[in-house]
């Protein structure tokens, strides 16, 4: 069983939502992130997404675009991101997807990338970029060294199409929340309960809700309909403001087990939290 | 050996829908859209209408003595683009788009754009249609382009600056893309050069394939055979596969794209994603890009703004793998001698994606006899350029509005 499986089947034992963080890899540095992704699983963090900067992210709003330049900036490819990983799985068992756009893929060669994305311990690879129609040269190599491909399913899919993106995803489906690019917003789509809804009859796998979503209640609000929830910009804003400061890691993982407290399952939650502020979410 | 895409829109392994997707089922609507508009009488019929009697087409084929002989080789023939309304080639796309868009019931057009030529041109058949237009353009774009923003103003149009990476024309259609991805089911997304996701390189080919049919029943009366040689600027590529594609089957036809060799390919400054490019995926397509080792987009360079983009339509990489095109790059320096050239000689002022094909006309003229026949696509008019050029020799004039 792979790890994104056997963390999902977990999960729903317990009656419990993943919280999915996305952190930008070598924003501030790559040193910063293994800290990071460390902290992460410690504090909640039930999936880690490794972003892969890219000099156009056309499905990304400003936060993100703005810590992949920085990340660029700082020397951060997708070689120097997979041979980073080897220390990081040294350290964590938290199953860990790498969202990269395709060009970055491409030149590093589509058979390389997938056998060094399993050696180091990746799990799945995320490719906003490439829709189930153009991922058959990819899948066979990911195939072959067995590491899962996460596809996408938007608001404007119909749902004969989504029959066919969720059975070709593996691990599980990234619900896209809204028509729009990453970033926080004040509310959700009001349709996003239904939209899960008609998923549900589609497809068993995983459903993990991402795109504009980063309070405590916004995430308890998705974890009511969904398996998971997917938090990026506002963890991102975070790094982004904090930089270099020693209490980075701290503040981010504050910041995570806000954002998981609503994820636990009814029962446990008083129990793990009791050491927390009540207070949750960010404004 | 003409072809048409696949149906997930490929040319051999180039193109494709590389897309989030959010864009997917659109991009599947609009294909359908557009299939359906051809076979519609009603729709062919209007945008024939448009293209003569608003357009100005046919356009001329000029025979340029002067330039030739100058040249002292090869008889130069223009196919006269820059005389199209608004002043460039991009009209015949925006005229067939916006059709479309208005078909299918969208309110709103965004676009993004360069030189401002597509930009333009753009807000111009929204007015015509009555539809609410925005413009993305570059940051650099705006400034070296002042001209054509205000145009864009006056038509109505809102022009969106857009800051980040490299200020230029790759940024403006990111921001496009975003803008499509919020606004997808009230927007059009009206692309503006042969590239993209499937089927906007078709679509646009498509109706710009006018100027290589007119050029060709032209040719084929002033010579009384085809040309030997056809030469089109090529940044992403609309004007010269508009250009190109009637002349694919004709096998002794050269053919010929000019990239924008900027400050000279060995400098690294430049737009040449034929000659020093490698495969990728932008924005929506695969083809040639300029690129860093790992996968990064390099930043073009060229002093027309309309040639700075790091890639090419999907076609374009298809027919040079496939050895029916030939690609060959200009340095800015050289398109400058150009504009100056057909200025002069001619009383011409070309625009300066368009100087690029005519510098390489001439120096591909003076190395063959008088009794071949070159046709050179001059896309645009360079009223827009002037300042530029201005620059260059170190008259700057008052800036514009």
């Amino acid at each position: 069983m792979s790890r994104l499986d056997a963390a999902f089947s977990r999960l729903r034992a317990a009656d419990e939502r993943a919280l999915v963080a996305y952190l930008m890899a070598g924003d501030p540095s790559l040193d910063a992130t293994r800290a990071l992704v460390v902290e992460a699983a410690r504090r909640g963090a039930d999936v880690i997404e490794l972003g892969v900067p890219f000099s156009d992210p056309i499905a990304d709003g400003p936060v993100i675009q703005r810590a992949g330049q920085r990340a660029l900036a700082a020397g951060t490819s997708l070689a120097r991101v997979i041979e980073s990983v080897t220390a990081i799985r040294a350290e964590v068992s938290v199953p860990l997807v790498m969202f990269t756009y395709y060009n970055p893929v491409l030149a590093f060669g589509l058979k390389a990338f997938a056998s060094a994305a399993a050696d180091v311990g990746m799990d799945a690879v995320l490719v906003p970029d490439l829709p189930p129609e153009e991922a058959d040269p990819l899948r066979a190599e990911t195939d072959a060294a067995g590491i899962d491909i996460v596809h996408l399913v938007a608001p404007t899919t119909p749902p004969a199409r989504a029959r066919m993106v969720t059975a070709r995803s593996r691990g599980f489906v990234y619900v896209v929340s809204l028509t729009g690019v990453t970033g926080e917003r004040q509310a959700l789509p009001p349709d996003l309960g239904a939209q899960l809804k008609a998923l549900r009859r589609i497809t068993r796998k995983p459903l993990c809700v991402g795109f504009g979503i980063s309070t405590a209640e916004q995430a308890a609000a998705v974890g009511r309909h969904a398996d998971g929830v997917v938090v990026g910009s506002a963890i991102v804003r975070l790094i982004e403001h904090q930089g270099t400061s020693p209490s980075l890691v701290k503040d981010v993982g504050e910041l995570i087990a806000s954002l998981k407290q609503p994820l636990r399952a009814p029962s446990a939650t008083s129990a793990k939290t009791s050491t927390e502020s009540p207070s949750t979410g960010r404004r | 050996m003409t072809r048409s895409p696949d149906a997930g829109g490929h040319f051999g392994r180039f193109g494709g829908r590389y897309v989030p997707e959010t864009l997917m089922a659109p991009l599947l609507e609009l294909e359908r859209a557009y299939a359906a508009a051809q076979k519609d009488r009603r729709f062919t019929a209007r945008l024939k209408e448009l293209f003569r009697s608003y357009a100005g087409r046919p356009t001329p084929l000029y025979f340029a003595a002067r330039l030739t002989e100058h040249a002292g080789g090869a008889r130069i023939y223009l196919k006269r683009e820059d005389l199209c309304h608004t002043g460039a080639h991009k009209i015949n796309n925006v005229l067939g788009q916006g059709l479309l868009a208005e078909r299918m019931g969208k309110k709103r057009l965004i676009a993004e754009t360069g030189a401002g030529q597509h930009g333009v041109a753009t807000a111009t058949i929204a007015g015509l249609l009555g539809l609410e237009c925005e413009v993305y353009m570059g940051a650099e774009d705006v400034e070296r382009q002042a001209l054509n923003v205000f145009r864009m103003k006056l038509l109505g149009a809102r022009v969106i600056p857009v800051e980040s990476g490299s200020r230029t024309l790759k940024d403006a259609i990111n921001e496009t893309l975003r803008d499509w991805v919020t606004n997808v089911r009230t927007t059009y997304y009206l692309l503006g050069s042969a590239l993209g996701p499937h089927p906007y390189p078709m679509m646009v080919r498509d109706f710009h394939a006018v100027i290589g049919k007119e050029a060709r029943r032209q040719a084929l009366a002033a010579l009384g055979r085809l040309p030997d040689v056809v030469i089109a600027c090529v940044g992403g590529g609309s004007n010269a596969i508009g250009l190109f594609h009637r002349f694919i089957g004709d096998r002794r036809v050269r053919i010929i794209g000019v990239e924008p060799g900027g400050h000279g390919i060995e400098t690294g400054r430049h737009g040449a994603s034929m000659t020093a490019g490698h495969v990728g995926v932008l924005h929506g397509c695969m083809s040639y890009l300029l690129q860093s080792d790992d996968g990064q987009i390099a930043t073009a360079h060229s002093i027309s703004a309309g040639l700075d983009y790091p890639g090419v339509g999907p076609e374009h990489a298809y027919y040079r793998d496939a050895g029916r095109f030939e690609f060959v790059s200009i340095t800015d320096e050289e398109a400058l001698e150009g504009f100056h050239a057909l200025t002069r000689l001619e009383g011409i002022m070309p625009a300066l994606e368009s100087a690029h094909a005519v510098a390489h006309a001439i120096r591909l003229a003076k190395t063959l006899p008088r009794s071949k026949a070159i046709v050179v696509g001059l896309s645009g008019r360079g009223d827009k350029d002037v300042h530029v050029v201005a620059n260059s020799l170190g008259t700057p004039v008052e800036s514009g509005p």
